[in-house]
């Protein structure tokens, strides 16, 4: 890539200098009301994380287990909504300039805004770039050439079912980094395979230079650094989302995802 | 949108990735892609295997029971007073839908890949019943997700189910029908993707499964063609079918979509009607979208978020429809009209009464809109209704509408 960095690319270079590893946080917009997200992901970001996925809830999560279904049903109840994640972001930025902040969710809501509104707004609100779970290498053409002509990121998932051919065609598309999905099935799920992940890891490393995070099954410091040891980076999102799903109010949020990020910070710094 | 003016190769769709015009495709996570990818060379190889072939014929004939009757209904034609009604009885088959010329045709394709486990969504539960069966009878592990409504809804085909060995898994998540079932199959596929073989029961999700399980029910439109010379001589003049998902009415509409001269009719749930926004009618009152897999008509709100819909019958109780249905109404060959619940039932009462066949609720609103598109033609005109199932299993609903416990 020749064009400009974005925060996504300047976090990871930054990293990589420091010999650190990234820790990638996931949280619902919306999820425990749509007046506390904001306050949440600055209380992320303040216990030590480096990027933020915003989920946009959506009516039919697929690819989530029922820990993050419920997050979208809480966060959908709360009347949240792309364009609303939109104006979290810009809310975001009022007081954080630095962390990328990416939008993970499904096609639907984009194809419902509109390709070309969609990237736009992610540019005016100050987002880096987005994960579409259900829009694969071979439909997200269209969108890919417009987050690109605005210098936002395109983040893919690889799997490990994922052909060599596939990662081939998916590392040329993809932009900022990869987000490796660690086993087969639902986010949340607890069926976590080291010697897997770093087969398929090296395996991905001899397409792409792109920086490789890790997540589904992470669920603290230990299960973090041992996924993240042979990539860039761990995600982690179903763990905060229950916190979130179980606490009484935002205050309460705030305090149980910054004591688990914060225990995986350390963890990834050891 | 008007008719293109060349002839369309109908059977050239859909294209290489899935699409009919804009519609189709494949639009799932990462890890699905490689057993899609796996599904669709090993059917594009079995598909022009004679051997493969004779084997579901051989099933199609011995185990399901085709082919199935066209029938004449006399009665019903003197009520409408005007084009003759046959019924194409799919509701004879073994399992008593249609659903079961795509569950035998998917078994064989199981039964190949190795796979020692199936599963299912189901609505009304004719597909999770069709897809025990099958499971039962090549000793396959069988799972059946029915969104929580639906079991309440269909208590005799969730016993049924459970008879054949299958393990029924009620949907507590969304709007507990069949969208979410559909979701949790997809979740658990996802999960078990190296021992386990989805078996999709309509011509929605990704590629390749509208255009197999089309190809599979599309022996209902050939019989119907060869029927319609032998017991009439000619082709029919209109063809009516229910939509939900769309697999029986792909099923008759696809062998005759290049015959100009047959028009054809799909029906959607119309609910309470268009005009209360309850019902289930994505082709009359929805927008394009991407669901399950494919894009097709959906109905959503302003953000995108998929709504509940609502039918008398759990079988067309579906926010998305098939993307060909998508395709064949926009480029204007299928007209897709509405019935609404009342219109169902009465159309379920008078079949019953008329001539002795208790029709499911599903194909209760092709036969509603059949009584009335017949009375504004003219007798010497036919049309086939495809009766796609029998109604045993909606005699608690309708005993349950009329106040009556069974």
């Amino acid at each position: 890539m020749t064009e400009e960095q974005n925060r996504i690319d300047r976090r990871f270079a930054k990293l990589r200098s420091e010999g650190r590893k990234a820790l990638v946080t996931y949280i619902v917009a919306g999820d425990g009301g749509l007046e506390n997200t904001v306050d949440l992901m600055h209380q992320l970001v303040a216990s030590g994380s480096d990027l933020i996925e915003l989920g946009v809830p959506f009516s039919d999560p697929m690819a989530e287990g029922p820990v993050i279904q419920k997050g979208h049903e809480r966060a959908l109840e709360h009347k949240a909504s792309l364009r609303k994640c939109l104006a979290l972001v810009k809310e975001f930025r009022g007081k954080d300039a630095d962390t990328p902040v990416i939008l993970m969710g499904y096609y639907n809501p984009i194809e419902k805004m509109g390709g070309e509104v969609f990237a736009d707004g992610l540019k005016e609100a100050g987002a880096d770039g987005a994960l579409t779970v259900d829009l694969p290498a071979e439909e997200a053409g269209p969108l890919n050439g417009l987050l690109s002509a605005r210098n936002l990121r395109n983040i893919f998932l690889l799997t490990p079912t994922t052909s060599d051919a596939r990662i081939k065609q998916i590392t040329e598309l993809a932009s900022g980094f990869v987000y490796y999905v660690s086993l087969k099935g639902v986010t949340g799920a607890g069926h976590l395979d080291l010697d897997s992940v770093r087969e398929n890891l090296a395996r991905i490393r001899r397409h792409t230079e792109l920086p490789l995070c890790v997540g589904f099954g992470i669920k603290d410091g230990a299960s973090a650094k041992a996924v993240s040891a042979d990539g860039d980076g761990a995600v982690v999102g179903s763990v905060l989302v229950s916190a979130v799903g179980e606490s009484a109010d935002g205050t309460e949020a705030k305090d149980r995802i910054g004591a688990l990020v914060a225990e995986m910070r350390t963890a990834l710094d050891s | 949108m008007s008719k293109p003016a060349s002839p369309i190769d109908y059977g050239a769709y859909p294209d290489a990735r899935g699409h009919f015009g804009e519609f189709g495709g494949r639009f799932v996570s990462e890890t699905l892609i490689s057993a899609l990818d796996e599904l669709q060379e090993m059917y594009q190889r079995l598909k022009n295997d004679p051997e493969f072939q004779a084997a579901f014929d051989y099933d199609l004939a011995h185990y399901v029971g085709r082919p199935s009757p066209l029938y004449l209904a006399e009665r019903l034609t003197a009520e409408a007073g005007g084009a003759k009604i046959w019924l194409k009885r799919e509701d004879l088959n073994h399992t008593g839908a249609h659903k079961v010329n795509n569950t035998v045709g998917q078994a064989l394709l199981a039964k190949h890949s190795g796979k020692g486990r199936v599963i299912a969504e189901t609505g009304a539960g004719q597909h999770g019943v069709a897809t025990a069966t099958v499971a039962a009878r090549l000793g396959l592990k069988c799972a059946v997700y029915m969104g929580a409504e639906d079991v309440k809804r269909q208590s005799p085909n969730v016993y049924r189910m459970k008879l054949l060995g299958a393990e029924v898994i009620p949907v507590e998540s969304g709007s507990k029908t069949l969208k979410d079932a559909m979701n949790e199959a997809m979740r658990d596929w996802v999960t078990n993707v190296d021992d386990t073989f989805y078996i999709i029961g309509t011509v929605a999700g990704p590629h390749p499964y509208p255009q197999l399980v089309r190809d599979f029910n599309s022996v209902i439109g050939r019989e119907a063609r060869r029927q319609s010379q032998e017991q009439f001589g000619q082709l029919p003049d209109a063809l009516v079918a229910c939509v939900g998902g769309g697999s029986n009415a792909i099923g008759l509409f696809h062998p005759f979509l290049g015959d100009e001269s047959v028009k054809m009719y799909g029906v959607e749930a119309g609910g309470d009607g268009l005009e209360t926004g309850r019902h289930a009618a994505p082709l009359n009152d929805g927008v394009p979208g991407v669901l399950h897999g494919n894009r097709t008509y959906l109905m959503e709100d302003e953000d995108g978020q998929i709504i509940e819909t609502h039918s008398v019958s759990a079988g067309l109780d579906y926010p998305g429809v098939g993307p060909e249905h998508a395709w064949l109404h926009d480029i204007g060959r299928v007209e897709y009209v509405t019935a609404n619940d009342d219109e169902a039932l009465t159309a379920f009462r008078t079949l019953t009464r008329a001539e002795g066949i208790i029709p499911a609720l599903e194909s209760s609103h092709a036969v509603a809109y059949g009584l009335k598109l017949a009375a504004t033609m003219r007798p010497d005109q036919n049309i086939v209704v495809n009766l796609s199932g029998r109604g045993d299993k909606d005699i608690f609903t309708v005993a349950a509408i009329d106040g009556i416990e069974v």
